[in-house]
Parts: C-alpha cells; sequence; structure tokens
C-alpha cells in the first residue's frame, strides 16, 4: 500500500516537465493569438515593416525572422566546422591526457553565460571588429553571427564527440585492415557511422543559435529592417521580445505580437528539436545501442 | 604519397578548429579579467551603488543572484530528482514514459526568453506573485529542470544493477531499495548535476528581465515577493540603459568578471568531480 | 529417490519465457530440505532463470511471462497475492559477481534486518556478529566492521554477500555460480561455507563447473536448451547417467 502511494507520488512528479511544456504552449496561443484579430497571419510573417509602436501599428515580423535566420546561419557557418573538428581532434588526435584536459575546457567554455558572451562581444568584439574590417558600426548581423558561433561550438562539440564515440571500434579496424590511413578511416567510415548523431550535434546547436537572446540583444545592433547584408544591424526575433516587452502595454496589440513572435520562435525550436529527436534515435538503433 | 598529403591537411584543419575553441575561452577570460580586476575592491563587493550608478559597489546584484539561484534549485532539485526516480527506477517501457522524455528534450531547447514570457503571464499576472524573487526563480527553475533531470538520470543508471538486486533479494521493497541503496549511490553524480545547474542559473538573464529584475534597489530584498537586482541584469542594463557609458562600462566589467568568476569556479568544481567519478566507473 | 526426505521446494509444469523466447519448458523438479541441489548445463540453458524463480527476481526482468507453480513448503509462491519480499526473505540469494553494497561492512550485514523492520541495536549487533560467524568471515573482519565493504577481496566480499543473507535467517540459499568471478583458493573457502551451512539451510547452487556440483551437491539437475534432462543422486548421476545427454555433457562432449 505504501509502495503503491509512493510510485503514484513519482509519477505525478513526473509529469511536471510535461506539464510546464503544455502550459508554455499554451500561454504563448492563449496570449499570441489575438494580434491575428488585427492582422492576418501572412501579414504577420511576411509584412515587411514592424513599427509596433507607430500609429497605425504595422507588425509584420519579416525583418526580424530574416535576422534571425541570417544571424544564426552566420553563426552555423562557423560552430559546424569549430565544433565538429573540435569533436574530430578529441575523438581523433588527442591523447588520453590531451582529451582529460581539453574536454573540460569546452564544457567550460559551454558554462560561461550569455551574458558574459553578449558584453564580450559589445565592448571588445564590435569595436575590433569596426576598426579592422572599417564598417559603419561594429554592432551588426556579422558580429552577433561571430558570438552566437562561438556560444554554440561547445554544444555542436560536446554532442558530436558523444556520436563519434559510440562509433564501434571494428568500424575503423576494418577500414585500418584494407590499408586506409587514419585520416581515410575517418572521412569514409567514423564520420558517416556517425552521420547522423553529428546531425543532431548540428541541429542542436541551430536550436541553441536561433533561440539565444541576450547576446543578439547586445551585439546584434537592433535596427528592425530587413537586413541586406551581413554587415547590417539586425533585430532577431528573440531581441525584439526581450527589449520591447517592457514597454508594451499589457494586453495590448503589441503586447500580443511579441507573444506571436515567441511563439513563432517556440515552433521553429519545437521543430529543430524533434528533427534532432528522431535523427537521434534513427543514430541509436543504427549502432545497435538501445532505441 | 597524397593521402598522407591528405591526412596532414586534414589533421592541420581539426587541430586548427580544436585550438581556436580553446583561444576564445582564453580570451574571454583575458579580456574580462584584466579589465574587470582594475575595479574589484573591497568597496565594490559589499557596498550598494551610488550616483546613478557611477560609482559604489554592486553587492546587491551579488546578493540578489544568489537569493534567485538558491530559490531556483529549491524548487527544481525535488521536482527533477524525482522526475528521475520515476525514469529510470519505476517506469514500464511504454509510450506514457517516451512522452516524458520528448517533453524533458524539447523542455531542455526551448529558448531561454520564452521561459520568461512564460514565467511572466503565469507567476507573475495569473498566480500574482508580481514582479518579484519567487516569479524569478520559478522561471529559472523550470529552465533547469531538463538539466538536473539528466544529470541525475545518469548517475542513476551508473548504479550497478547488481546493487539494486542484492537489495531485493534480501527483501528490501523498491522504495527501500531506492532510499537506501540506490539514492546515496547516485548522489554525489546527482551534486554535481545541481552544482552545474547552479552556474547555468546564475547567469540566466533572459527569464528573469520581466519576472524578476529590478534595474535599481536602494536595499537588500526582505521577502521573495519584492523584486531584485541580479548581476547578469545588471551587466545588461549598464550596458544599455545607462546614462553614464564610460563609468558604467567600467563597473559592468567588474560585474562581468564577479558572474564569470563565481560560475567558472562552481562549473569547474562540478565538471573536476564529474571527471574523477567517472573514472572510478570505469576502474 | 530418499522417501524419507521433505520437500523444500516443488516446482511443477514451469513455463517461462523472455518475450516471446521460451527459456524453460515444462519444468519439474523437487528441491529437498537441507540437501544441496546443483544444478548444471551449458550456458543459456536456463539454469540461472531457473532459481531466480525460486526468489521471483525475475519479476524486475520486463516483458516475461510464467505459468506452473513453485510450492515453497506448501504455499504457491507465484501467486500473486504472495508478497515478493516476503518469498525473498524465506529465500535467500547469493550472486554471480559479490555485489557489496558501497556501505561498512556492518551496514551490509545489517541492512536485510533494518529494511524487515528491526530496530533493536543489541539484537542487530549479535545477528551480525553470528553472521560473519557463519559465514567464516569474522576472524578477518571483526577489527573494521566500519570500513567500507568495498576494501575487502573478491573472496571476502562473497562471503560478505552470503553473510549477508544469512542475517535474515533465510530457509532456503540460492547460490547463482558464486564462485565464478573468484580465485581456487576462495572458491575452495566458499564450497567449504557451503557444505557447512547445509545442516541448517536447503541450498540450491547453479554452477558451470561439474567438479564442483561433484564436489558439493547431494542431488545434481541437469539443464540443457531449457529443459530439465535428468536429476538425481549426484554420484549416481555423475557415474552411470541415463540419458545419453547429460552423458555427452558430463563427458565433455559439449558445453
Amino acid at each position: 500500500m505504501k509502495e503503491r502511494i509512493i510510485k503514484w507520488f513519482f509519477t505525478v512528479l513526473a509529469f511536471a516537465s510535461l506539464v510546464f511544456l503544455v502550459g508554455i504552449i499554451i500561454v504563448l496561443f492563449k496570449e499570441g493569438m489575438p494580434i491575428f484579430k488585427t492582422v492576418s497571419v501572412q501579414e504577420f510573417l511576411f509584412g515587411k515593416s514592424w513599427y509596433p509602436t507607430f500609429v497605425p501599428a504595422e507588425f509584420g515580423i519579416l525583418p526580424l525572422l530574416l535576422a534571425s535566420l541570417w544571424v544564426s546561419m552566420g553563426a552555423m557557418l562557423i560552430c559546424v566546422p569549430l565544433g565538429v573538428g573540435s569533436a574530430l581532434y578529441l575523438n581523433e588526435i588527442a591523447s588520453p591526457r590531451q582529451k582529460s584536459l581539453l574536454k573540460p575546457l569546452v564544457e567550460i567554455l559551454a558554462s560561461i553565460p550569455s551574458i558574459v558572451y553578449g558584453f564580450f562581444g559589445m565592448v571588445i568584439l564590435a569595436p575590433f571588429l569596426q576598426d579592422l574590417l572599417h564598417l559603419p558600426i561594429g554592432l551588426c548581423a556579422f558580429t552577433a553571427s561571430l558570438v552566437l558561433g562561438i556560444m554554440a561550438t561547445p554544444t555542436v562539440c560536446s554532442i558530436a564527440e558523444d556520436a563519434l564515440s559510440y562509433v564501434p571500434r571494428a568500424f575503423k579496424e576494418a577500414s585500418f585492415a584494407v590499408g586506409a590511413n587514419r585520416w581515410q578511416t575517418l572521412v569514409k567510415v567514423t564520420i558517416p557511422a556517425a552521420g547522423s548523431g553529428i546531425s543532431t550535434a548540428i541541429i542542436l546547436g541551430m536550436s541553441r543559435a536561433i533561440g539565444e537572446t541576450m547576446t543578439v540583444l547586445m551585439v546584434a545592433g537592433g535596427a528592425a529592417a530587413i537586413p541586406r547584408s551581413f554587415f547590417d544591424p539586425v533585430r532577431p526575433m528573440t531581441a525584439a521580445i526581450a527589449s520591447e516587452m517592457g514597454e508594451a502595454p499589457m494586453g495590448g496589440e503589441h503586447y500580443h505580437a511579441l507573444f506571436a513572435i515567441a511563439l513563432i520562435l517556440f515552433l521553429i525550436t519545437f521543430v529543430f528539436n524533434i528533427i534532432a529527436e528522431i535523427a537521434s534515435r534513427r543514430y541509436r538503433i543504427k549502432l545497435g545501442l538501445s532505441g | 604519397m597524397k593521402k598522407d598529403i591528405t591526412q596532414k591537411i586534414g589533421f592541420g584543419f581539426v587541430s586548427l578548429c580544436m585550438f581556436i575553441t580553446i583561444f576564445f575561452l582564453f580570451a574571454i577570460i583575458y579580456f574580462i579579467s584584466t579589465r574587470g580586476i582594475k575595479v574589484i575592491s573591497w568597496e565594490f563587493l559589499t557596498q550598494a551603488p551610488r550616483n546613478a550608478m557611477t560609482q559604489g559597489g554592486v553587492a546587491p546584484a551579488i546578493v540578489g543572484t544568489f537569493y534567485l539561484t538558491l530559490c531556483a534549485i529549491l524548487f527544481a532539485f525535488p521536482l527533477g530528482i524525482a522526475c528521475a526516480i520515476y525514469l529510470c527506477e519505476y517506469s514500464p517501457k511504454n509510450y506514457v514514459v517516451n512522452l516524458i522524455r520528448v517533453s524533458i528534450n524539447n523542455l531542455a531547447g526551448v529558448p531561454s526568453v520564452v521561459f520568461g514570457l512564460f514565467g511572466l503571464t503565469v507567476f507573475v499576472k495569473f498566480f500574482g506573485f508580481g514582479v518579484s524573487i519567487l516569479s524569478g526563480s520559478l522561471s529559472l527553475g523550470i529552465l533547469i529542470l531538463p538539466i538536473i533531470i539528466s544529470a541525475a538520470q545518469e548517475a542513476l543508471l551508473a548504479v550497478p544493477q547488481s546493487l539494486r538486486e542484492a537489495s531485493v533479494a534480501l527483501g528490501a521493497t523498491k522504495w527501500q531499495t531506492i532510499k537506501k541503496i540506490v539514492f546515496p549511490a547516485a548522489l554525489p553524480g546527482i551534486l554535481t548535476g545541481v552544482i552545474l545547474s547552479i552556474g547555468r542559473v546564475a547567469g540566466e538573464t533572459a527569464p528573469i528581465l520581466f519576472t524578476a529584475a529590478a534595474f535599481y534597489l536602494r536595499g537588500y530584498p526582505k521577502s521573495i515577493f519584492q523584486e531584485v537586482m541580479a548581476l547578469p541584469y545588471h551587466i545588461y542594463a549598464l550596458m544599455t540603459e545607462g546614462t553614464h557609458p564610460k563609468e558604467q562600462s567600467a563597473i559592468a566589467y567588474g560585474c562581468c568578471l564577479i558572474l564569470l568568476f563565481l560560475v567558472l569556479l562552481v562549473s569547474g568544481i562540478a565538471i573536476f568531480i564529474r571527471q574523477r567519478q567517472r573514472s572510478y566507473y570505469h576502474g | 529417490m530418499d522417501e524419507n526426505a521433505i520437500i523444500k521446494i516443488k516446482a511443477q509444469n514451469i513455463n517461462f519465457f523472455y518475450g516471446r523466447q521460451q527459456a524453460l519448458k515444462n519444468i519439474n523438479l523437487d528441491i529437498l530440505a537441507n540437501n544441496v541441489t546443483a544444478i548444471i548445463g551449458p550456458s543459456g540453458c536456463g539454469k540461472s532463470t531457473f532459481i531466480r524463480l525460486l526468489n521471483r527476481m525475475n519479476e524486475l526482468v520486463p516483458n516475461t511471462t510464467l505459468s506452473g507453480q513453485i510450492y515453497l513448503d506448501c504455499c504457491n509462491i507465484i501467486n500473486s497475492s504472495v508478497d515478493p519480499a516476503e518469498v525473498r526473505r524465506r529465500v535467500g540469494m547469493v550472486f554471480q559477481k559479490p555485489n557489496p553494497f558501497p556501505k561498512s561492512i556492518f551496514d551490509n550485514i545489517s541492512y536485510g534486518l533494518q529494511v524487515n523492520g528491526i530496530k533493536n541495536k543489541e539484537f542487530i549487533e549479535e545477528r551480525v556478529t553470528e553472521s560473519l560467524k557463519k559465514a567464516a568471515l569474522w576472524d578477518e573482519v571483526k577489527s573494521r566492521l566500519n570500513e567500507s565493504a568495498l576494501k575487502l577481496s573478491g573472496g571476502q566480499q562473497q562471503r560478505l554477500c552470503i553473510a549477508r543473507c544469512l542475517a535474515i535467517k533465510p530457509e532456503v540459499l540460492l547460490f547463482d555460480e558464486p564462485c565464478a568471478s573468484l580465485d581456487p583458493i576462495s572458491t575452495a573457502k566458499i564450497e567449504e561455507l557451503i557444505t557447512d551451512l547445509k545442516k541448517e539451510y536447503t541450498t540450491v547452487i547453479v554452477t558451470h563447473n561439474m567438479q564442483q556440483a561433484a564436489r558439493i551437491s547431494d542431488k545434481t539437475a541437469f539443464f540443457l536448451l531449457g529443459e530439465l534432462i535428468e536429476v538425481g543422486d549426484t554420484h549416481r548421476l555423475f557415474t552411470a547417467p541415463k540419458d545419453k545427454k547429460t552423458e555427452a555433457y558430463i563427458t565433455g562432449r559439449f558445453g
């Protein structure tokens, strides 16, 4: 009897995550949907101007959406080679001693708060790049991509390294046995075998980059216009929410519009996470680990 | 031979990637600490800000970060452990458990600013906690719940099945086995996970933007229903809303150094302990 | 079989499945009180699966099905109304790999008493001493009862696990290849111990080592591919097996 009560107790608490996730979805829908009484979904998603406080207000989030994608894509260009490259180094080249030193360092890089990255980007990287590249302004999509890329690198690296370490030794030995060298084995056997594991890492890195808030808020420049080059200042979705929520009157159109942006953002990351989940499950089944 | 040259180039590229990654870590630490150390003093650590935040210290922000972190952990720790225990010890393998697993993974991927919006709607407004330590730490708590759960799960799974069998074979019930054998054996691992999540909570900014943080407060908070200053928010506020950029960016450097130091210290300890434990389990 | 012996455990028509795979096929076996019964057979023959049924350990494995009856004295322990914890108190088990808890030696032995609700300190201390003596470990550990059990050698750990079992005074002792991971000297000590304990306990031992079975058991049962091929007095089974398959196994033609 006592055992039953205890089991029941744990079962109920175990649902907490589900409850919070569903709660988040409900909140976003409930507070975000009212904006679509004012503008249509199409106008909202593809409208080119975001002037929420003008009279009459305009709620087109295309500039914000593009800014998010722009900045995240840029970040991916940095964190995918760096992260996967570092993972390959850890897995293939590093001696056990080196590995036991480098892996914690990568984890420490991951534990640096985003506000510190943002601050670093704002006061050090941005002025530096402005001088170096003769930019009109250092706070722009390029700088934001760079900082986000550095931030996402440890995420990509750790997950990719895990995936690589699951590749059975027998695969590699078979390749060495036919005269392949280490690099050929890596490119032709290990990486393809760990492929879906590495793609999980990339997708989660992307998800992290697109959802990152403080860094882009401080570094991206903040202009809510459609970006034309990598060196334009931009305002990604997360930055718009964080910076405008304080001024948006509660329950007003602007307020609902910001929740609707959060909803779009949530759906994007949700899709990424589901894809990552499927990829990692497929990977585990492929290597015969438990599903 | 051609393939050896390819190998050299390939390995060179891969090594360069590793180098750049580690380079950034040291670059960040170097720049923040050399410039931040100049403003750090006893006064800076123990006094409240003065003169429109151009002088004085940041003690209220340090204290606020401490309160927020403590409350968030107090909320998320028991919940996370209970969830991990259910998943590792009780769960039958069925679709309900899969659903819970999927929702944990997805919760881990939700952008941090969304937790802020959730906290604003649910804790600040719906439950009427207002902009307060309570609202902020609940929002932060939900954010770190997945981290605590997965750390605890990893620790519980590392406890050998043979110990559970030994206990059950002596006539212990499931709960006795968990309470007296499995949980104590997993505790060091669980604590490492908790320490890591402390580092994460202390540095998070977006979830407390609309739920807990205040730009400037005169005194220290007296109850969990008051708003607080917090280090990460303080840095943000100084850099974006300040009126005296020169003096304030120096203070921001100081705050950044304190935050970086705290977070790196805490995660460094956790990572160190974990590495020792892993080698212990693997003989 | 000896007509006067008391049957302690009676297994009737046991069929057992892991998922869809049948691990035990219609097993009928009587285990006599105060006897050592050895179960031999090649790996994968179901011998471990069988003794894990006797204290309902297989319930911890998901996706299994069981049919048949197992009587302990005269009560069917497989019945779902019987508390498995109660069965396990009466039927103790020693595992293949020594599995002491990461606690002190004293706490390891007293654990079974504590989980069964015994709080009297003096009683616990007495019982711990008694169990360690019975398991022939007392002299080696009496001065360091508060040290971690993980510091003991493999053979000592296994005797500790036996003492841990004895502390709750079971009626039956199950040994699942108790010497599989031990050196010959530790093995000899454990075998001696099993022989001593038979006066008080009904013992079932699973082993893949035929010499061991021959040395310590009174009865031997031979399992092959989930079936019970032959059971009888150990001496008789090893010298004059009735079944061709038993003969093939004990003369080393397979397994």
